[in-house]
């Protein structure tokens, strides 16, 4: 009762000064589409927000800075031994701060799920042909933060100056230095010198509290803020079509849902950094260039890189006499490359299509609608995997009991191999399932792989064109449903105006209400186009729910608060007893 | 929601599940506080935290999936293509008499005046290179290694070709150039007779000296593989041959180590008679 009355008064103290009735009105009936691949993205903004947050934390006890400094601290391997301030400051946050090493691996791990939630949420997008215009710019803010959450993660464990990530930071250096012409200057800009210099850490701390945070935030704003203005894509399905968005609504499910994945974001994080060791910085030692560490791996998000290095074989040539050292083609160029094929890719399978593909989709497809995409991402994926474990390749020798130089054989033989392979598999399986319409992968029987592989006939249904649009699973309602599809108007009692839609299989609600007939008509008519409407008596339905729903949610409330109420006197009862002195 | 079962007793039920998970939570909150206030215990913290954190995604859960509905709602979603009214305004209103787009004269004088200006904030770059001015490929190129500079261990004392051991590398430094990042180098002992290549640096009574530096990205080239007398890279698998004059034989690394000349002198130390045979570490695009 009371929590009401306030946010009634609040919302309408609000109201009179900025009037937000109209726009939350429509911000709190936006739908969102039911559908758990679209959380990824939701995963990678929340990590965002733990990173920030401990971040923050850490920022209050890290020393950037390479100057030399003597430890003294807990932790009595390194006591009284001469570091750089950066690597003492590391250690003493791990074990002089209290709850510092639970916020440094919280971070870590945060980093390493960030990370991993952008890149399946990148799958999500590409298997699903998510890009396609209108969303061409959110592809290419999306994979700039993919490109920023990579340098920020490399800058973030490099900055505690400690041997395993100080060699990382030198390969790097090479790395860049192996680039013609610019190469030695690009380095010397960027480190002030010859590695390893003073200015390293200072420079890459602030790149990485500073500068590449505050682009993220600025381009995380920029996504949302399109996502909002273009609203959801969808997947196909009964009553969806290119002109609506079929789900549930902002206020009251999305915003409990959405709420919940942030606490689990930050369940999993704190449990990750409490629980699960990770980069133990006073395990390798300070960083000193004569030095080296083995096995020595890097995050698994520049691995793919670490992977090349070590696959590619020792390639240098000399253009006019001058030196293209052997980083430069698996280091400079595939890198190059692996970004410049992300950001063009949609553009790339636009001009590749027949007739160009200037159509705006809301529908997204499913993956096997687009054979030649999805061999064509398996392939990549497969390759990335490969190089991931190549990264790994002194620890796999060490498994397998092999020597590592066979271990990378092998690995040479499977990076060429495997991307191919699992290619043409995926490519077949797409054009089997496609041919066979909605069944899974169990379910294919040998004849459909075999007529997938037959090409250039259209025996079987199975259709040549390599990217044309599916015909199976295709925009429109099911040709059953559309017949009996209409759209119900009615007015409520309160004299607004709702409707919906209603065909075979489901009935959809309009998300909100509207002030007269037309207005409504209208919306139905941009949702279904033409489809007949008919004005019905009002119902319960819909309607009558949220008084019940608001009512639970104040008895859920109600309760909580008072096991809350509960322990906190018991708590407090427990205190003053030991308080109490003795009698 | 309703119409499945006894409502009541579902929703009852689930409600209880959200009431106890956030109670659990406020627990775990609690129960961090407690670790936090007691010295602190890192496994602890994050148990409590985690616990915390996973009472109230827990209940909201719960609360979503079945106090809430879900699905079941369908908004428009109005094309792309602006009113072609609108999009005549918009141009109109954009272009109009008073409209600074067609002042191109003033425009192109803007333009000269930007252009210039971000031209100037470039200078300002020069300031994060070296402040000793000194060429990226000569600095690349060097090292403080010169004739008559002893060889010393990291703890800066010098070494005798004697004090090599057999069986191992050990780790030399000119003297009074500890912590530079090129100058790392290893001397090892080897029989002469086993050469195929004469060790570009020469040999002291069978002790040669290269560069620790690997030459595909500087990593040192810690690992000795003493029978084959190899030296193999721990970050990309890169092996020269030391018998060969450090000739890479696996591996993405294509240049040999660099060798350093040496020499005893006066009072039987090690001493360098030159910088290294070639630029120590990665390549770059001045090294011919």
């Amino acid at each position: 009762m009371i929590t009401r009355w306030l946010s009634g008064r609040l919302a309408r103290s609000l109201d009179d000064r900025l009037r937000v009735a109209p726009v939350l009105r429509r911000a709190l009936a936006k739908v969102f589409p039911d559908h758990w691949s679209f959380m990824f993205g939701e995963i990678a903004l929340y990590s965002f927000v733990v990173l920030v947050l401990t971040g923050v934390f850490l920022t209050l006890f890290f020393e950037p800075s390479t100057a030399d400094t003597v430890y003294s601290g807990a932790y009595a391997p390194l006591d009284g031994s001469r570091t750089s301030a950066a690597y003492a400051s590391t250690v003493r946050l791990s074990f002089d701060v209290r709850a510092g090493l639970l916020m440094r691996q919280t971070h870590h791990w945060s980093a390493l799920l960030f990370v991993g939630a952008i890149v399946l949420h990148l799958l999500r997008v590409f298997f699903t042909g998510a890009y396609r215009r209108p969303r061409e710019i959110n592809w290419l803010i999306g994979v700039t933060m993919l490109a920023l959450a990579l340098f920020n993660g490399f800058t973030g464990y490099s900055i505690p100056d400690d041997l395993l990530s100080g060699t990382g930071l030198r390969i790097l250096y090479s790395v860049t230095q192996s680039i013609p012409l610019v190469g030695e200057w690009l380095v010397f800009l960027a480190a002030g010198g010859e590695f390893p210099t003073a200015e390293l850490v200072p420079r890459m701390f602030v790149s990485h509290v500073l500068l590449v945070p505050a682009v993220l935030a600025a381009l995380i704003a920029a996504h949302l803020g399109i996502l909002l203005r273009q609203k959801h894509s969808q997947f196909p399905g009964p009553g969806r079509t290119e002109n609506n968005v079929v789900g549930s609504r902002f206020w009251p499910s999305y915003t409990v849902r959405t709420l919940a994945l942030f606490a689990w974001v930050l369940a999993v994080a704190f449990a990750l950094g409490g629980l699960a060791q990770i980069n133990p910085v006073w395990i390798y030692g300070p960083f000193d260039p004569a030095q080296a560490i083995s096995p020595a791996q890097p995050d698994w998000y520049v691995a793919w890189g670490d992977g090349a290095l070590r696959l590619f074989p020792a390639v240098e040539f000399r253009v006019f006499g001058r030196l293209v050292p052997s980083p430069f083609l698996p280091g400079v160029v595939f890198g190059g490359l692996t970004f410049a094929g992300l950001y063009l890719w949609p553009f790339l399978e636009r001009r590749r299509r027949r007739r160009r593909d200037r159509l705006a989709h809301q529908l997204l497809d499913p993956p096997r609608a687009h054979p030649a995409r999805i061999g064509f991402g398996v392939g990549v994926l497969a390759l990335f995997a490969v190089l991931l474990a190549a990264a790994a390749d002194d620890i796999l020798a060490r498994i397998l009991r092999l020597p590592v130089l066979h271990v990378l054989s092998i690995l040479r033989v499977l990076a060429l191999a495997l991307p191919v392979s699992a290619g043409v598999v995926a490519y077949l399986v797409a054009r089997a399932l496609r041919a066979g319409g909605g069944r899974g992968i169990g379910e294919l029987t040998r004849s459909d792989v075999r007529s997938a592989m037959r090409f250039g006939s259209r025996a079987g249904g199975v259709s040549t064109g390599v990217g044309d649009p599916s015909p199976v699973a295709t925009a429109e309602p099911a040709a059953g449903s559309h017949d009996a599809a209409r759209i119900e108007l009615w007015r409520d009692p309160d004299g607004l105006w709702r409707w919906r839609y209603r065909d075979a299989v489901v009935v959809l609600a309009a998300s909100q209400a509207y002030r007269s007939r037309p207005e409504a008509e209208r919306a139905a008519a941009t949702a279904y186009g033409d489809l007949p409407a008919r004005e019905v008596a009002p119902s319960g339905g819909r309607t009558g729910e949220p008084a019940a729903m608001r009512e639970r949610a104040g008895r859920i409330a109600g309760r909580a608060g008072g096991y809350l109420a509960l322990a906190a006197v018991a708590l407090w009862r427990g205190r003053r007893a030991r308080r109490r002195p003795p009698p | 929601m309703t119409g499945r079962g006894t409502p009541d007793r579902r929703e009852r039920v689930s409600s209880a599940v959200v009431a106890a998970a956030f109670g659990v939570s406020a627990l775990g909150a609690a129960g961090f506080a407690a670790v936090y206030a007691t010295g602190g215990q890192t496994q602890l913290e994050g148990l409590t935290l985690a616990v915390a954190f996973a009472g109230i995604a827990v209940g909201l859960s719960v609360w979503a999936r079945r106090l809430l509905p879900t699905g079941g709602y369908v908004e428009e979603h109005e094309p792309f293509d602006s009113p072609p009214a609108d999009l005549r305004l918009a141009a109109e209103a954009l272009t109009g008499p008073e409209s600074p787009v067609r002042r191109r004269g003033l425009l192109a004088m803007l333009g000269l005046a930007l252009g210039a200006l971000a031209g100037a904030a470039l200078f300002p770059l020069r300031s994060l290179l070296p402040f000793d001015r000194q060429r990226p490929a000569r600095a690349l190129r060097t090292t403080p290694w010169a004739a008559g500079v002893r060889l010393v261990r990291a703890d800066g004392t010098p070494v005798r070709p004697a004090d090599v051991p057999d069986g191992t590398v050990l780790t030399v430094f000119p003297q009074g150039h500890r912590s530079r990042g090129d100058v790392p180098a290893f001397a090892v002992r080897l029989d002469p007779a086993r050469f195929t290549a004469p060790p570009p640096g020469g040999t002291v009574a069978g002790v040669v000296v290269y560069s620790l530096l690997c030459t595909h990205a500087g990593c040192p080239v810690a690992l000795y593989l003493q029978g084959t007398a190899r030296v193999l890279c721990p970050c990309h698998q890169s092996t020269f041959d030391l018998l060969a004059g450090a000739r890479p034989v696996a591996g993405p690394a294509a240049r040999p180590l660099p060798g350093l000349p040496i020499t005893v002198d006066v009072e039987g130390y090690l001493v360098a008679t030159g910088d290294f045979t070639a630029p120590p570490g990665a390549g770059f695009w001045s090294l011919r």
